[in-house]
């Protein structure tokens, strides 16, 4: 057949690059207008140049939130990876367990955030909540409302409970793919639990860990309903997020240059993790 | 190394069998002498995979006992009855180098490490991955996979027996060849307990001392390929054991004289069989002699082969094959005789033995 050659193929991706540019780049294009201006209202807007990045980027708020934030990453994948392996290589693999544990496991992720964090907003109160109450009924000194430690492992707590099912999820599904012969042939060579885990399970399941890995550090990088309802950043600044602090600024305080400039530090900050991500997972596939 | 018995085996998948047919491994009673070399040969889904992993501990027996040497390990896990296995597809350790994955089974045993490096060596040698022993064994092709596998059944020297599975699917046919004289090779060198699965009869019958014929479940006849070819105790046994099968045909037996749609074929002995029998008389195509003498047919088609001709006809009304030499005449006017000597009757599917009725067994 003989090829056309000409330029009307563009028109095909038309719709496309409508949609992108009212859903992504128009919205980006105005906070990189704001975070370069200065404006009082009235629509009036004076050059401001790089002088909110400036100021975002010299602010102890700024590092202490991106500090934070980094923390409760670094908590929840060493806590939720381990722990989903360990769940995934206990669920059963036949039999009526497997639907009842596939449920079960996907029940927290079926529940909005915002009402995830009102349970345990509710739940931790220390006069109604049922754990609140049994902590202080055991003598046990706990108020997530003015005690960062607390305020902290309650923020955590519910992550891993909201969370960890996602890992468990995708670990499973590593797992039921391996064919029973490695689980004979590992008999028949004598391996020990753990050497079948190390040598079998663990490599099969390289794939699905590193794309848990990843969702789970983006969405715990951008946590911010849950906080945002039980804790609301308290007490003092003590979890207030990246996101919780964005939202301060330019809700809050309606200074929309700085805000502007945040988010696109934001940003960036996700879009070089992720790219160091993407990098680390092709370059592990290319070695096969 | 051991002698390994089957008593009385039977194995049902589902709970609770009730008929026979629920069995996926019918009966079977039988020994396996220390250091033989056995080939399970039959179709797929007959039972031999099921055997064999009653036989490696994979899977424990609805009814029955197993014992090596005497000692009943029924119950005992894989690892103590000291078994190795080659399964039908690669199963490799993707993270570990080619070394590390012949060195698995024996470093799991503690062996000591100036052992293991020998051990492993040799194998290496054997199955032609010497160059890339250093090599992560994720980047091999299928067949390279599954010599390693292959290697690393063979690697323990002390093992009661070695079960293969059949192992050779993936390889191709050159290298199958020269794997299969490996095997054979290191049988007599080292004198392991060996049972092969195949689907293969050609695999079988050169690889095995003895060759056992299932079918449906149950094990049809344990012979040398000799007995296979010449005494096939089962009809099922004459048309898979042989290329082309054995012709098995109809026939009316009254005392030592048989009826073939009409036409009698005189016996060398008196087949007693027991009365209301299927009876059937099997004659192998290489005995059925084609010339100008005996009973007629009608010849359909001629397959060259090279060596051998195969003539398809028409025999009282039956499709009958016949191996004709290669320079060997085929008359315009055919007709068949049989080697006395080779023909074999059937009663129920079940060999006559000379005088003896066993018709209606199974």
């Amino acid at each position: 057949m003989e090829k056309t050659w000409n330029n009307k193929a563009w028109f095909m991706v038309l719709p496309v690059l409508v949609l992108v540019a009212f859903s992504a780049v128009i919205p980006l294009m105005t906070v990189v207008n704001y975070s370069v201006q200065d404006t009082f209202g009235n629509n009036e807007f004076f050059w401001a140049g790089t002088d909110w990045f400036t100021d975002v980027l010299h602010s102890d708020r700024f590092w202490d939130a991106l500090t934070r934030n980094l923390i409760f990453s670094a908590i929840i994948l060493a806590i939720e990876i381990p722990l989903g392996i360990l769940i995934a290589l206990n669920m059963p693999k036949k039999g009526l367990g497997v639907p009842v544990c596939l449920v079960l496991m996907s029940l927290p992720l079926l529940i909005p955030w915002n009402v995830v964090g009102t349970i345990w907003q509710v739940f931790g109160r220390v006069d109604i909540g049922l754990l609140g109450y049994t902590l202080a009924a055991l003598g046990i000194n706990y108020n997530y409302v003015n005690n960062v430690f607390d305020a902290w492992v309650t923020l955590i707590v519910m992550d891993i409970w909201h969370w960890t099912s996602l890992v468990v999820l995708l670990c499973y599904a590593g797992l039921v793919s391996i064919p029973d012969a490695y689980y004979q042939a590992a008999k028949i060579d004598g391996a020990s639990r753990w050497s079948v885990f190390r040598y079998i399970q663990l490599p099969k399941m390289k794939r699905v860990l590193l794309i848990a890995f990843l969702l789970r550090f983006m969405d715990s990088f951008m946590i911010y309903t849950e906080p945002f309802v039980v804790t609301g950043g308290g007490p003092g600044n003590a979890t207030t997020f990246l996101s919780i602090d964005l939202v301060k600024t330019a809700i809050g305080q309606f200074d929309l240059g700085p805000a502007a400039a945040l988010s696109i530090i934001y940003f960036l900050i996700i879009l070089l993790l992720s790219w160091i991500f993407y990098t680390v997972m092709t370059t592990s596939d290319a070695q096969k | 190394m051991a002698r390994i018995n089957l008593d009385h085996i039977r194995h049902a998948y589902g709970p609770s069998p009730k008929s026979p047919s629920d069995y996926s491994l019918k009966e079977v009673h039988h020994e396996w002498n220390d250091g033989g070399a056995y080939a399970l040969l039959g179709p797929s889904g007959c039972g031999k995979t099921t055997l064999l992993n009653i036989i490696s501990g994979l899977l424990q027996p609805s009814e029955g006992k197993i014992l090596f040497d005497g000692r009943d390990v029924t119950y005992l896990s894989t690892q103590d009855r000291n078994i190795a296995q080659v399964f039908q597809f690669p199963v490799i350790y993707d993270t570990m180098t080619v070394y590390d994955n012949l060195a698995f089974p024996l470093r799991n045993r503690h062996v000591p490490e100036g052992e293991v490096d020998r051990r492993v060596n040799e194998i290496l040698e054997m199955i032609g991955l010497a160059d890339r022993a250093k090599k992560k064994a994720q980047g091999l092709t299928a067949d390279q996979k599954q010599k390693i596998s292959l290697g690393r059944g063979l690697v323990r020297s002390d093992v009661s027996a070695i079960l293969f599975d059949e192992p050779l699917t993936v390889i191709d046919p050159h290298m199958k060849w020269v794997l299969r004289s490996q095997l054979k090779r290191l049988h007599k060198q080292f004198g392991f307990t060996m049972v092969y699965v195949t689907h293969d009869q050609t695999e079988a019958l050169t690889f095995a001392d003895k060759v056992v014929v299932m079918y449906d479940g149950e094990i049809v006849q344990i012979g040398t390929p000799a007995e296979l070819f010449e005494k096939p105790k089962h009809t099922f046994v004459g048309y898979f054991i042989g290329s082309p099968g054995m012709n098995v045909l109809p026939a009316k037996i009254d005392g030592s004289s048989v009826d073939l749609d009409g036409q009698k074929v005189a016996l060398s002995f008196a087949p007693k069989i027991a009365a209301g029998a299927k009876t059937e008389l099997g004659i192998r195509p290489e005995f059925v002699r084609l010339g100008r003498e005996g009973m007629p047919v009608t010849i359909s088609k001629v397959e060259d082969i090279g060596r051998q001709k195969i003539v398809r006809a028409s025999f009282a009304s039956r499709p009958i094959a016949i191996v004709v030499h290669e320079d060997g005449e085929i008359p315009t006017d055919p007709r068949v005789t049989f080697d006395p000597s080779a023909i074999n009757i059937y009663a129920n599917s079940w060999r006559v033995t000379d005088s003896l009725p066993i018709g209606g067994a199974a």
